[in-house]
């Protein structure tokens, strides 16, 4: 199908996905990963031409419903599930680190 | 006692739904510590709901079709007030503001929620091993798996925690653990449950289902949670079938296809007892007037790889929201990006870990063709394949599972391992059809065997119709 998976590949998409691997952890996935992507090359037997892929098992549509304010979650309440808020709003560490 | 026999028990007065919940948290409190099906239970809550079925009663109301009937869910759907940790430290300390939709249902019909149940982290796996709150056994033999991810609802219903729970199936994760512990469980057609507050995994493949002891008593909690939500844009609007009013009616005339593919011939890895079996269930239905016929469906075969890059691809997407702002875990760190990254390294398990990763690469810039665009093209053929056969056949047949019941720990080291035995389960996800797995006798290691029963979309009826003759003509199950 296309080359094997590197463990440069999946610490790239580790760095995308937010997590961090530790080396063994790196080492162990990238086999693993390696492993899953091996048995889905048995998808290059079909000719798949001329077919259009699926994304969806129902023909979706958009739905609309009547433009009234219905029953909505409370503020507060949501608020309430945050680790951390201030001012009802949620409350993050700085998003550019010292020298950034 | 049958959920329809204690729903009409309690509704005419001849037992309280307290005694009857009574009699269920005692057969959980004697073996919970043993089997962990539960996450959490909810002995007071239950109480409180099973006094207001009675006063209820009392005052001459009807409380519903389920009336007093104890339930668990999976805990993978919200429920208002009650934490749902989809069995993973990532959403600890989160306490939904909301109920799903099913969860509204069971509560307007009178059920009684007395728990919540075990499942792999975020329902993927396929043996309840990869719960971060540890694993679930078999109740029918405690050193084996009870399948998965529904493990906990499936061992809750074997074990006569409850008669009727609910789980959720995006490659199996109903219809697995449901032969592996023999009982029913049932995949819907996509749409026909309502999604709203199960929290997602790959939404254009999760769907909740009904376990039951036995086939009407599913019928009949399918019967209370389907029907459009206008909650859930993929809900399907037209009015649910009418299962209950079917039962007894038999396969007289129906022409039904055993899959070539999943049944031994052109697969690896499906075990002579479960072949057996299949080819006994087969044997039942023809006794009972059907013509039953092996037939291909060339393309599922190909499902396993399909689904194995689709669903992680969604699930990449899906489990972005876990971030630490809003809600669950927040690791601390100097920086956003930082805190992100700790929240989430932290707080998810290495099943998770290794699907966000596979799908974020199948959905990465250079791969997309050639692992994303490809399955979503197979899952065009396999659609296709099964619009064929179902111009032919009016039901599909195969079993559930390639195996029985597998040991603990004998498959969590090599993960392709563990995907493999979803095989027989994925193609109806990815078509959106409904399917069934229906208890038909044991293995030669005397635990319990699947057959699985294929519909075409909306096609409950007649799969429900052929789960009846196959439970009345079942050999004896599993000894508990």
């Amino acid at each position: 199908m296309t080359e094997r998976i590197t463990p440069g590949d999946v610490a790239h998409v580790a760095d995308l996905a937010r997590l961090s691997l530790t080396d063994d952890e790196l080492e162990a996935f990238t086999v693993q990963l390696a492993d899953i992507l091996d048995h889905a090359a048995d998808l290059d037997a079909l000719d798949l031409t001329d077919v259009e892929p699926t994304a969806h098992p129902l023909p979706l549509v958009n739905v609309f419903r009547a433009d009234v304010i219905g029953p909505t979650s409370d503020r507060d309440e949501v608020l309430a599930a945050a680790p951390s808020v201030e001012e009802a709003q949620f409350k993050v560490p700085p998003v550019l680190g010292e020298g950034q | 006692m049958s959920a329809r026999d204690l729903a009409e028990a309690v509704r005419s007065g001849a037992r309280s739904a307290r005694s009857v919940l009574e009699e269920h948290l005692d057969s959980i409190a004697a073996r919970e510590p043993e089997i962990h099906a539960f996450n959490v239970v909810l002995a007071d809550e239950a109480r409180t709901a099973a006094d207001e079925v009675d006063r209820r009663v009392a005052a001459g109301e009807d409380p519903g079709p389920l009336a007093g009937v104890p339930v668990a869910v999976k805990d993978n759907m919200c429920t208002r007030g009650i934490p749902t940790t989809c069995s993973s430290r990532i959403l600890e300390g989160w306490i939904p503001p909301y109920d799903a939709t099913v969860v509204d249902r069971l509560a307007a019909a009178g059920a009684i929620l007395v728990g919540k149940t075990n499942l792999d982290e975020f329902a993927m796996g396929s043996s309840t091993e990869n719960s971060a709150f540890g694993v679930t056994r078999n109740p029918l033999d405690t050193t084996k798996v009870p399948g998965g991810s529904s493990g906990g609802s499936a061992a809750a219903v074997a074990a006569g925690f409850v008669p009727l729970s609910l789980g959720s199936d995006t490659g199996g994760s109903i219809r697995q653990p449901a032969a592996l512990c023999g009982v029913v469980g049932v995949k819907p057609t996509y749409g026909a449950v309502s999604r709203y507050g199960l929290v997602a995994f790959a939404s254009s493949l999760d769907q909740i289902g009904p376990f039951a002891r036995t086939v009407s008593d599913a019928a009949l909690l399918l019967e209370v949670i389907a029907g459009h939500d206008p909650l859930d844009s993929t809900s399907i609007p037209e009015p649910p079938a009418d299962l209950t009013s079917v039962l007894d009616q038999g396969v007289e005339g129906m022409r039904i296809g055993i899959i070539e593919e999943l049944s031994g011939d052109g697969l690896e890895g499906i075990a002579g007892d479960v072949r057996a079996r299949l080819a006994e269930a087969a044997a039942a239905l023809e006794a009972a007037g059907a013509t039953v016929e092996t037939t291909s469906v060339p393309s599922t075969v190909y499902g396993l790889s399909a689904y194995y890059v689709i669903a992680p691809a969604e699930a990449s997407s899906n489990l972005a929201r876990y971030d630490g702002v809003r809600f669950g875990l927040r690791v601390d760190a100097p920086t956003s990006g930082d805190m992100h990254s700790a929240t989430r390294t932290a707080g998810f398990g290495d099943e998770v870990k290794r699907r966000i990763m596979l799908g974020t690469y199948a959905l990465s810039a250079g791969y997309y063709d050639a692992y994303y665009g490809k399955s979503q093209k197979v899952r065009t053929l396999i659609v296709e394949d099964f619009a064929r056969a179902y111009g032919r056949y009016d039901l599909l047949l195969s079993p559930t599972s390639p195996t029985t019941a597998f040991s603990l720990g004998e498959k969590t080291a090599d993960p392709m391992t563990m995907y493999l035995t979803d095989v027989c389960t994925i193609p109806s996800n990815l078509a959106g059809h409904p399917s069934m797995s229906v208890p038909f006798g044991v293995g030669d290691d005397g635990m319990p065997v699947g057959v699985q029963v294929l519909a075409p979309a909306m096609g409950e009826s007649a799969m429900f119709r052929a789960a009846a003759v196959l439970e009345a003509a079942a050999p004896p199950g599993a000894a508990s």
